[in-house]
């Protein structure tokens, strides 16, 4: 087997128990880009508009989500959230890049020791001079 | 430079709205529906498809709104488009000369007519203003040089972004941080969702004053004027993120006459939006197929002539009494 092969292997075995325990935990949807820490320990891509930088204007005034009235908004629970976390908390207002749409699937665990998880299109880095 | 922006820049009282939508009437619509509001508008908005219905393109009706020397602002929503499209358009409205973008995240499809359609929301709203802002610096998101590049070396096209913000939807304390964030990624005014609860609209705009909000994001309220039952009703129960309370539906169902009765409430909501600090101008959406929008600027006393050139290079600034 070769190095790569064996590596892969690796990555999907953690994959497949980073899934098993961030799942039922917090609903993990593997972006592969876990932000987890910044909104409250609460999954964005749980909402159904995968939005990474807050609430959107259709929360409903009983804090429902707008496009599933049925479940609390995610970004309200992330905010609550993360103003009782003692840490973290100042990155809640940290802007988040777009998703790497390449990730879906792979392992967030593996993607932050390698940095992968980090890395945005050349351009974006450059928005703010 | 787009007159919105030097009224802006300016501190000078401005007046935006919403451009009815558009479908089979072409540019003779576009026209019957400026005509009326003229007067009294700077700029307006080129929706893209509220409520998640389909109608003609933002981008084609900011062109017809310049054709007619009407000033656009082009809205730009994440629903329907990947990262892709959505830099096409921005360079597509560039190409035509069209500055003001107002960056938005955009209604579910649940909430409009074809909820069996595909949300994309490959950016958040966030992401989209940065990304206005990456091609503002002359190149893509991926990196690639935009060419051949602008005047002066400057490389991209120049925006004058804004962003959209709902004081009435919760968190509700959050939200005038949630504005802040969108003035660091770029945004420069940003047009308030209807709010029918004027203690949320004080809350935040209060709060965005204090911080210091408002002298870096122009806040622009907006009031909606109605005509029916039907329409208030609408409001109500169709539009994500409007709460209209109990009392003011009832209003409109027990009056004699309906319609006076919601030129009664738009102005009160102007009014209160007016008294409150930082409000850099006011921006309505009308639903009435008359002249809604001028007969409340005229009852507003908001000064019409804004089509004039004589009074543009008079530098005459459109300071409203109230």
């Amino acid at each position: 087997m070769s190095a790569s092969a064996s590596h892969g292997r690796a990555a999907a075995v953690i994959a497949r128990a980073e899934h098993v325990i961030k799942g039922p935990i917090w609903g993990c949807r593997m972006c592969g880009q876990c932000v987890l820490h910044s909104t409250g320990l609460t999954c964005p891509m749980t909402c159904p508009k995968t939005l990474r930088n807050g609430p959107c204007g259709g929360v409903r005034a009983d804090g429902t989500c707008e496009v599933k009235p049925e479940m609390r908004c995610v970004w309200l629970k992330a905010y609550e959230r993360s103003e009782k976390l003692p840490l973290w908390r100042g990155h809640f207002d940290d802007l988040r890049p777009p998703v790497d749409n390449r990730l879906q699937g792979t392992s967030a665990w593996v993607n932050l020791i390698t940095g992968r998880d980090r890395e945005t299109p050349a351009g974006w880095a450059d928005a703010n001079p | 430079m787009p007159t919105l922006e030097r009224k802006l820049d300016a501190k000078q009282f401005v007046v935006t709205a919403e451009m009815p939508v558009i479908d089979g009437g072409g540019q003779a619509d576009v026209l019957r529906h400026l005509e009326p509001m003229r007067p009294f508008v700077d700029a307006y908005n080129a929706t893209d498809n509220p409520s998640a219905h389909a109608h003609v393109s933002p981008l084609a009706v900011s062109i017809g709104l310049a054709n007619a020397g009407a000033e656009p602002i082009m809205q730009l929503a994440c629903r329907d488009r990947n990262r892709l499209a959505l830099e096409a358009e921005l360079m597509g409205a560039a190409m035509h000369g069209i500055e003001n973008i107002s960056c938005m995240t955009g209604d579910d499809v649940s909430a409009g007519n074809e909820p069996e359609a595909r949300s994309v929301f490959d950016l958040d709203s966030l992401q989209l203003l940065q990304v206005a802002r990456v091609l503002e610096r002359g190149h893509y998101l991926s990196g690639r040089a935009i060419e051949p590049a602008g005047a002066g070396g400057a490389g991209g096209p120049h925006f004058f972004l804004g962003a959209v913000e709902n004081p009435g939807a919760p968190p509700y304390e959050y939200r005038v941080r949630r504005a802040a964030k969108k003035a660091l990624a770029g945004a420069r005014f940003l047009q308030l969702q209807i709010c029918y609860r004027p203690e949320l609209l004080e809350r935040f705009l209060r709060a965005a004053h204090d911080t210091g909000l408002t002298e870096r994001l122009a806040m622009l309220p907006s009031i909606c004027i109605l005509r029916t039952v039907g329409g208030i009703r609408f409001v109500a129960t169709k539009v994500p993120g409007v709460d209209v309370p109990a009392h003011i539906v009832k209003r409109v169902e027990q009056a004699k006459d309906a319609e006076q009765e919601c030129e009664e409430i738009a102005y009160e909501q102007a009014m209160h939006a007016l008294s409150q600090p930082g409000v850099a101008g006011l921006h309505f959406i009308s639903f009435r197929k008359d002249a809604g929008i001028a007969k409340l600027c005229t009852r507003l006393k908001i000064p019409g002539g804004r089509d004039s050139n004589e009074r543009e290079s008079n530098g005459d600034s459109a300071s409203v009494a109230v």
